[in-house]
């Protein structure tokens, strides 16, 4: 517990001292490459990586502290792609994990990225749409099936340079990079290669994804809830502070509790994670749930924001649009609230009516 | 906003295990036929058979001493026997009052007689007590009562009405808040807490019907009714810190977020399987949102436990949770199957009428919604 407030410490004081206001305004459209090397620099991007393969260890609840601090910041950084995604995918397939900022590129049902032929001559083919940070990543990797198929005994984890894939740019609704990245008969080292290992499968990189932007968004919305309470006790009309009228303290405690809630799922989720150890699969109601959970929350708190705020906080040079930009970004990445709304119903009606508040009442897990 | 976090919970290893017990005793119950699932249960479905039955079972007075005839269990154990029993929409109405807020009451303000005349036959599901706040001039603004409380020999002399009392009818005490000193500058200052018997002569208990047609909120005229000194509770004069310092915390329990929980299995049990994209999409949403609820819930059971006040939190478990029990009505009103397609015997449209008529209610009771975010608001403007 102790090192946990220590990392959170840490956390927090290296990003408010290097990744203040101006800093993500700088980088908007692109990243903020000295956040990533003061992170780097202090071990903290390769949490997540046991130290056997090069990480600096920890496990769900160390990862989750580090990106509840990213989305407090709004750090334009792929943090969640080393130690959570990418990072995690390679050590856990027994290849090394480079250093620098990377990205996943996760085969989908329906794309067409895979790999073809066999030994020396496998190459990789195809195309990943809405990749996160592709553009600035300085090492791709690709999760993908081989050609025994989709299956997990065929599904194979790489990294390669992105001069490797023909990268198209663009942008999420917050400015981050987020890229189509095509290969054409792109070839691997042997040494960056490998069978995907235990419990990595896409659905679990997936849910695994959708787990990360819950926690940055947990992490965003606490900003968001401080700056407007703040906001709305310092603009004074009418002779005081807007926060004395009714109206807006409504308005600030409905947003208060989208907050306290997505913090209380989010918290289930990695629970749920740090249990499930090899068998990731054993999390994904929970980690529906919070993904679910924190999108619904990302709309009802950006509305309010932007709405107390008033016309000061929808200019781009005021802070605010820093972190509902990146919340109306990050829920719909790895699956909008319906995707797993869809999925988390189908799991619960195919349990039965009598399995539905064993699930519920399953978290905390008693001591 | 690091003012809104609590500490992760650590459940007792005994809580599995409580549990099952939970589990098998309503397993049982409902086998027999002794009660049948309602929405709202809490409030809207008093037995004294049951209550006495669940108190045998060692699940009332759960955290008080034992001298008392308490089982000196921790508060998150009782959590999990509560949660267990509104989730089978069980009858629990007789004994909810005096055992969530009656008792502790006792056990912080009481005095040593009080605790040995009532907590022991609460603890037994034998004596129920009704809630004296509301009055029909005084409702979110609970300061501004005017039941007075006069000073003679040897007591007070009570006149006044109290309203919306539920169950004041077939309960044997009411902690009625009145004024004992004359309306001065600080309005909050004056009140007092007495323990009113409602058996006592001048008390006269008029029937409310709800709009629902059903019988559980009260008008209780005072008419000169005599409560003695032996019967204040705590400190003359200290009513609204004692008032206060409970409904902060009432506010967070499971009955705030599962009083349609019957609803939601009964709609799940419906729609099958298989209950196709819109309906899986919907009962998804919900169960999303009451699974995050639930462990807010728990987390602030677990930091009052642990001595914090976490009244911001609590408020907001209350505003989310009875907004929520509202929504599992209006989801259930539309993804359910048409009432000819129900399977024979299904519950679906008695438990979401019952649901639809009650839940007005929800946000009302135990603090308005309106009050409540007020509350939340400045709160959260001082930290």
């Amino acid at each position: 517990m102790e090192e946990q407030d220590l990392l959170a410490e840490t956390l927090e004081a290296l990003l408010a001292d290097h990744c203040g206001a101006e800093v993500v305004g700088a980088a908007e459209g692109s990243w903020a490459p000295q956040v990533w090397k003061t992170l780097e620099e202090a071990g903290l991007t390769l949490i997540g990586i046991p130290e056997e393969a090069g990480g600096s260890g920890g496990g769900a609840s160390e990862l989750a502290t580090v990106l509840l601090a990213a989305g407090r910041f709004a750090a334009p950084v792929p943090l969640a792609e080393a130690g959570f995604l990418g990072g995690w995918a390679l050590a856990s397939s027994g290849l090394a994990v480079p250093a620098g900022p990377l990205a996943l590129v996760l085969a989908r049902p329906g794309g067409d990225l895979r790999f073809e032929g066999h030994g020396a001559a496998l190459t990789l083919e195809g195309t990943a749409h809405g990749v996160p940070w592709a553009g600035v990543a300085s090492r791709l990797v690709v999760v993908a099936p081989g050609e025994g198929g989709p299956g997990a005994a065929g599904l194979l984890v790489g990294s390669v340079e992105p001069v490797s894939a023909t990268i198209r740019p663009g942008r999420t609704v917050a400015g981050d990079p987020c890229d189509d990245v095509s290969f054409h008969g792109a070839s691997l080292r042997a040494q960056d290669l490998g069978g995907a290992g235990g419990g990595v499968t896409v659905e679990a990189l997936f849910a695994r994804g959708a787990l990360s932007r819950a926690l940055l968004m947990a992490g965003a919305l606490e900003r968001v809830c401080d700056l407007t309470v703040s906001y709305a006790s310092q603009r004074h009309q009418f002779g005081r502070p807007i926060s004395r009228f009714q109206a807006v303290q409504q308005q600030l405690a409905v947003m208060a509790g989208e907050v306290a809630a997505t913090r209380a799922a989010v918290g289930n989720a990695v629970e749920a994670l740090a249990e499930a150890g090899s068998r990731p699969e054993t999390a994904t109601a929970e980690i529906a749930a919070a993904k679910i959970r924190a999108g619904d929350a990302a709309g009802v708190a950006s509305a309010i924001a932007h709405q107390v705020h008033g016309g000061i906080g929808f200019t781009r040079e005021h802070r605010l649009h820093h972190f509902t930009r990146r919340l109306w970004s990050w829920r719909d990445e790895y699956g909008h609230e319906s995707h797993w709304a869809g999925r988390l119903g189908s799991l619960i009606a195919g349990r039965g009516p009598e399995a539905l508040w064993p699930l519920l009442a399953s978290r905390p897990k008693p001591n | 906003m690091s003012s809104l976090r609590l500490p992760p919970v650590r459940l007792p290893g005994t809580v599995e295990g409580l549990r099952a017990e939970l589990r098998a005793f309503l397993a049982q119950e409902l086998a027999e036929g002794s009660f049948v699932p309602r929405c709202d249960a809490w409030l809207g479905a008093h037995s004294p058979e049951f209550s006495r039955k669940v108190a045998r079972r060692g699940w009332l007075g759960m955290t008080w001493p034992a001298r008392y005839g308490g089982h000196e269990r921790s508060a998150l154990e009782r959590y999990t026997v509560t949660e267990e029993l509104l989730v089978a929409g069980a009858p629990v109405a007789a004994h909810w009052i005096a055992d969530r807020q009656t008792g502790p009451s006792l056990l912080r303000y009481g005095t040593e007689e009080q605790r040995q005349r009532f907590l022991g036959p609460i603890a037994r599901g034998e004596c129920y007590f009704a809630i004296g706040m509301s009055e029909p001039d005084s409702g979110s603004d609970l300061a501004s009562v005017r039941t007075r409380a006069t000073r003679i020999d040897g007591g007070f002399l009570v006149n006044g009405t109290k309203i919306w009392t539920s169950h004041a009818h077939r309960s044997h005490f009411m902690f009625i808040l009145c004024r004992t000193s004359p309306l001065g500058t600080d309005r909050h200052e004056g009140l007092s807490q007495l323990i009113l018997d409602l058996s006592a002569p001048g008390v006269t208990i008029r029937a409310i019907p709800l709009l629902t047609g059903a019988h559980h909120f009260n008008e209780v005229v005072m008419q000169d009714v005599f409560v003695g000194d032996d019967l204040v509770l705590g400190q003359v004069g200290e009513g609204w810190r004692q008032v206060t310092s409970e409904l902060a915390f009432e506010r967070s329990g499971p009955e705030r977020l599962l009083s349609t929980f019957p609803l939601l299995v009964e709609l799940v049990a419906v729609l099958g399987p298989e209950p196709g994209e819109r309906a899986a999409e919907a009962i998804g949403r919900l169960a999303a949102h009451l699974w995050a609820l639930r462990g807010l819930s728990l987390a602030v059971a677990a930091a009052i436990d642990a001595g914090e006040a976490p009244a911001v939190q609590a408020a907001l478990v209350k505003d989310l949770g009875t907004r929520l029990e509202r929504e599992v009505a209006e989801v259930a009103r539309l993804v359910a199957p048409e009432r000819s397609r129900l399977p024979a015997g299904s519950r679906l449209f008695p438990l979401l009428t019952e649901a639809l008529l009650t839940i007005p209610g929800f946000t009302l009771r135990g603090g308005t919604t309106e009050i409540l975010r007020g509350i939340v608001a400045r709160s959260l403007e001082v930290r």
